[in-house]
């Protein structure tokens, strides 16, 4: 069975104009695997990714024909069941450590909390958080542990929400541009991290992001996200075989080192795209 | 043209010291393209920053076609050497329509003929009249960098440093923005200075390039040996293997 299926799922927003509809019906289902969403700021991805935690920020709101994680129907569920789904079994990577860790707590201390309210003790979350450090390639756990986010760096502070996300030992996770705040050579230490929990702990993860290349390289299949809707879907190997123009057109106009374009090809936008 | 003979920055916080460029040195000449390429905290965007006279100079020397550049920086070098800054959402003044952004430079140089080279400039970049008297949150990022470019050649500056002009862009507008660039240089025979982390946009904008790691200068390429892999120190291969995307086989370092 698949972990999540997800089936014509829209996230709405009201604006002055009426209502402004940001995702326009996704639908797919994931299983333990690597699943890419791509696309260009505004085409809904992140979204799709909230959405699917129940974190469509008011006063958007979040429909869909089907949405199951696991026989769960995520549609209908509590606030206090939600606070049991979220985190133990399924978390969110955002995209900038800065923003997304408490600047007043220590990192250790933001680590045990998530084991704290799904259960554990106290020895036993502080054990499971520094093992979880140590998993994420910090040479000194115990230093990172007792260190302020502003005392880490990006790569660091990164490392630190991913060990954070993982804790608990989620089914599911969500990473949202995790990489994208990262330099080339650390961006690539991270996914080796992402890539080793998927393939040990059989979790299902969902890799958000704008770097199509990127996701090519690191996923086993790629959702191509256009104005709110799915517009291709392709196995990573196969992405050279791309159908969509804007699909075509996204991979074509990145400047490639070993190649001599000029001008670079540019993406000329199909209105019947959005439809 | 722009020579930087073993520049250093210092950045002081009280009893602390910060050697973000420590002894770098290049020459650009004259309708060339350069770029530097480093991970962040490596000092690329300060190197630009010191000769623009932003960041503090503690030792080395920046000559202009043989002449040091003075400190500070005369109305004289900012008619010669512009800067293009990262993100276009922060570089422009929020309560400023496009209008004012352009005249701003102009009414600082004294030049004539001001409506008709605002106009212009709108053109060259191709905007367009219609966005002149709109704001910068009126604009798509990609139109805003335009400005930002148009504000840059506005005064017909020599040099145009650039600093990662593309990074908060998307791939689509990026490609849009480096041929912009190109399409300039060409016409003007101006002079870039390019600062990036992104070597697949360096290797595509400039004829050579530097490496930074840590404040110092790694190792100095062409085009030509980066497209080889002819790189000669560690580091620059890490950086090359990296850009290539995600690759299972090789162990973590």
């Amino acid at each position: 069975m698949s972990l999540l299926e997800v089936e014509n799922l829209r996230v709405t927003f009201p604006t002055r104009k009426g209502p402004s509809e940001v995702v326009r019906g996704v639908s797919f289902t994931l299983g333990r695997e690597r699943l890419g969403i791509v696309g260009e700021s505004g085409s809904g991805k992140s979204q799709t990714g909230r959405a699917i935690l129940g974190l469509t920020p008011a006063p958007g709101a979040a429909t869909a024909d089907r949405l199951s994680f696991d026989g769960t129907d995520l549609r209908s569920l509590s606030a206090r069941q939600w606070r049991g789904l979220r985190g133990k079994r399924m978390s969110m990577v955002m995209q900038d450590p800065k923003f997304s860790l408490n600047p007043v707590m220590p990192v250790g201390k933001q680590l045990m909390e998530v084991l704290r309210t799904h259960g554990a003790g106290r020895a036993a979350a502080r054990e499971k958080a520094l093992q979880m450090l140590d998993a994420v390639q910090i040479r000194d756990p115990e230093r990172v542990f007792r260190a302020y986010p502003h005392e880490l760096s990006g790569g660091m502070g990164q490392r630190v929400m991913i060990a954070m996300m993982l804790v608990s030992e989620p089914d599911l996770l969500i990473a949202d541009e995790p990489t994208s705040a990262l330099d080339v050579t650390i961006q690539i230490e991270v996914l080796r991290i992402l890539d080793k929990l998927v393939s040990e702990q059989g979790m299902g993860l969902i890799f958000i992001s704008h770097d199509l290349r990127l996701v090519s390289s690191f996923c086993d299949r790629v959702l191509v996200m256009y104005a709110g809707r799915v517009v291709e879907e392709l196995k990573a190997s196969e992405l050279h075989q791309a159908q969509h123009p804007y699909t075509q057109g996204l991979l074509n106009c990145l400047p490639q080192i070993d190649e001599d374009r000029y001008p670079l090809p540019t993406l000329d936008r199909d209105a019947a795209w959005a439809d | 043209m722009l020579s930087v003979d073993n520049l250093e920055v210092t950045f002081a916080f009280g009893a602390d010291e910060v050697r973000a460029v420590r002894g770098v040195s290049f020459n650009v000449q004259q309708g060339e393209s350069y770029g530097i390429v480093g991970e962040s905290g490596s000092g690329k965007s300060t190197v630009l920053r010191a000769i623009c006279g932003l960041a503090p100079v503690s030792g080395g020397r920046v000559t202009l076609d043989g002449v040091d550049i003075p400190a500070p920086r005369t109305p004289d070098f900012y008619r010669r050497v512009q800067m293009v800054f990262q993100d276009p959402y922060a570089s422009l003044h929020p309560r400023h329509t496009i209008d004012s952004v352009l005249s701003e430079p102009l009414a600082i140089q004294g030049f004539d003929r001001r409506d008709e080279r605002i106009a212009q400039a709108l053109e060259d970049v191709g905007l367009g009249q219609g966005f002149r008297f709109r704001y910068p949150h009126q604009l798509s990022g990609g139109q805003r960098q335009r400005v930002a470019v148009a504000r840059a050649l506005i005064l017909e500056p020599q040099i145009l440093l650039l600093d990662e002009p593309t990074s908060a862009l998307d791939a689509s507008i990026q490609a849009e923005v480096l041929n912009l660039l190109d399409r300039l240089r060409a016409e003007r025979g101006l002079t870039y200075v390019m600062v990036s982390h992104d070597l697949a946009v360096i290797s595509h904008m400039c004829e050579r390039l530097v490496v930074m790691e840590h404040g110092l200068a790694v190792e100095e390429l062409t085009r030509a040996d980066l497209r080889a892999h002819r790189a000669q120190t560690d580091y620059t291969r890490k950086l090359l293997k990296a850009s290539a995307g995600y690759t299972k086989e090789d162990e973590p370092a």
